[in-house]
């Protein structure tokens, strides 16, 4: 796509475009991706209710931490999926050659990620208000915003950390080993945040959870962008 | 090996931890409130501040491996991570013991425990990553980024303390302690130091040594020194 000499490379953000763009086709293609990792998170939301007994009181107060467990434990599949089909077949060198700038890599398949979590979220949600009768209460605007900020806070050190596994030997078992530590600041102010919007914020600590989320997300995403390029390169 | 590093080091380490662990067994007060029970204070409090050092030497030596690749540096950051890992643990063991008779419980979830644990778990995680990567500089380029990915939890840990008031107490240290327990705390750290350094001595020296051997060894040639073959069998293993 872009022309030998090398004024008219594309930039960074064309070439994220270009690459998340070819990461979604390819999921939307086959729909492979999204459609296990629903179910296999519906499957969690169920397991908890089953695990817990039919307590609707427990599940409700709960609520917010189970979702947030849900996505995780999805997540850990779809980050090892998001550089299994770069694996195949050299595609991850083939993009290299392109050339695509490292970081420009990072910013798609993270964004790619978040993306997919973030969707997953908002299939679960209604799950959880048939399961678990919950009722979100400070509002549609507030879950979103919690919701798009855990879903980025997840993928940024998610991502990093699943293009160091795709390589390694164990690659199932090193992925969340890695990752679970790191996130749990993350999935702390998640599901806090969400259970006070599900259940009302009398306090006002909404903001200061959001404010933790955006933290880790700067931090992550920074690290993410600036170490990014030396854990691809050949 | 030098010689003072062989004996001079470890005789001066156990110089230093028995006059510290003297001086806070037998010469230093009782605390007012904690009785007999705080004395483990001159084991938890210097294990901790080295399992701290220990990690961020780790964090140095990564960011130094990105900038200038040696294998030095990596075996350093190896050491420092498992001398580290060793170090906390044992201070958290430590810290639990001494838990249970003042608080009433071995654990607590309380900001300053849990940061501890959360970062305990992700050097586990790191040393769990070097033994799964075989390519060396792959796992030396790989591990120096997840070491620095790591190590944002290293100012966590030793602020939780003061950002989060709870159970656990406000670093000890010289200035917080009565001065007839700063000689015991001040001498024990000192011998810890000298712990640390024995201990990150021989275990970098060995962690470069197997780097050299898995860079320069040749795969396939038979080899007729018996400690290569038994090094290569088992990498090959």
């Amino acid at each position: 796509m872009s022309a030998p000499n090398a004024k008219r490379r594309p930039g960074l953000l064309a070439t994220t475009l270009v690459l998340l763009r070819k990461d979604l086709l390819i999921e939307w293609r086959t729909r492979a991706r999204l459609n296990a990792l629903v179910f296999f998170a519906m499957a969690t939301l169920l397991l908890f209710s089953f695990a817990l007994g039919p307590d609707t009181k427990l599940l409700e107060r709960n609520a917010g931490g189970y979702l947030w467990l849900a996505i995780l434990f999805a997540s850990v599949l779809s980050l090892g999926e998001s550089f299994r089909v770069e694996t195949e077949n050299a595609c991850l060198d083939g993009v290299r050659l392109a050339p695509a700038d490292a970081r420009a890599i990072f910013l798609s398949k993270a964004l790619g990620n978040a993306l997919l979590l973030l969707a997953l979220a908002v299939v679960l949600v209604p799950v959880m208000v048939a399961l678990y009768g919950v009722r979100i209460v400070t509002g549609v605007g507030d879950l979103a915003g919690i919701l798009v900020l855990g879903s980025l806070a997840l993928s940024a050190p998610g991502t990093v950390y699943a293009a160091i596994s795709s390589n390694a030997r164990a690659r199932d078992v090193l992925l969340p080993l890695l990752l679970f530590p790191l996130v749990i600041p993350a999935l702390l102010s998640a599901a806090k945040g969400t259970t006070l919007v599900l259940q009302g914020d009398p306090m006002q600590q909404l903001g200061s959870w959001q404010g933790l989320l955006l933290g880790f997300n700067l931090i992550y995403w920074g690290v993410g962008f600036v170490l990014f390029p030396r854990v691809i390169e050949d | 090996m030098n010689k003072f590093v062989k004996f001079g080091l470890p005789a001066v380490t156990l110089a230093l931890l028995g006059a510290g662990w003297w001086l806070g067994l037998a010469w230093a007060p009782p605390d007012r409130e904690m009785g007999e029970v705080q004395r483990i204070m001159y084991v938890h409090v210097p294990l901790q501040w080295m399992a701290m050092m220990a990690m961020f030497i780790n964090f140095v030596a990564a960011v130094t491996y990105l900038l200038r690749q040696s294998w030095k540096t990596d075996a350093m950051a190896e050491a420092s991570a498992e001398v580290g890992l060793l170090f906390g643990t044992l201070g958290m063991i430590t810290g639990s013991i001494w838990g249970r008779p003042t608080w009433g419980v071995y654990w607590s979830w309380d900001p300053r425990l849990t940061s501890e644990a959360i970062l305990l778990v992700s050097y586990t995680g790191y040393l769990v990553l070097r033994r799964f990567v075989e390519d060396p500089e792959k796992r030396a380029v790989w591990s120096a980024v997840v070491a620095i990915i790591g190590a944002i939890n290293l100012p966590i840990v030793w602020f939780s303390v003061r950002w989060w008031r709870s159970l656990h107490q406000v670093q000890s240290s010289p200035k917080t302690v009565d001065p007839q327990m700063v000689l015991p705390l001040r001498v024990s750290a000192f011998g810890m130091l000298a712990l640390l350094i024995v201990f990150m001595v021989h275990r970098y020296r060995t962690a470069l040594a197997e780097r050299k051997a898995e860079v320069a060894l040749p795969e396939a040639l038979p080899t007729d020194d018996p400690a290569l073959r038994a090094s290569h069998s088992s990498k090959v293993a």
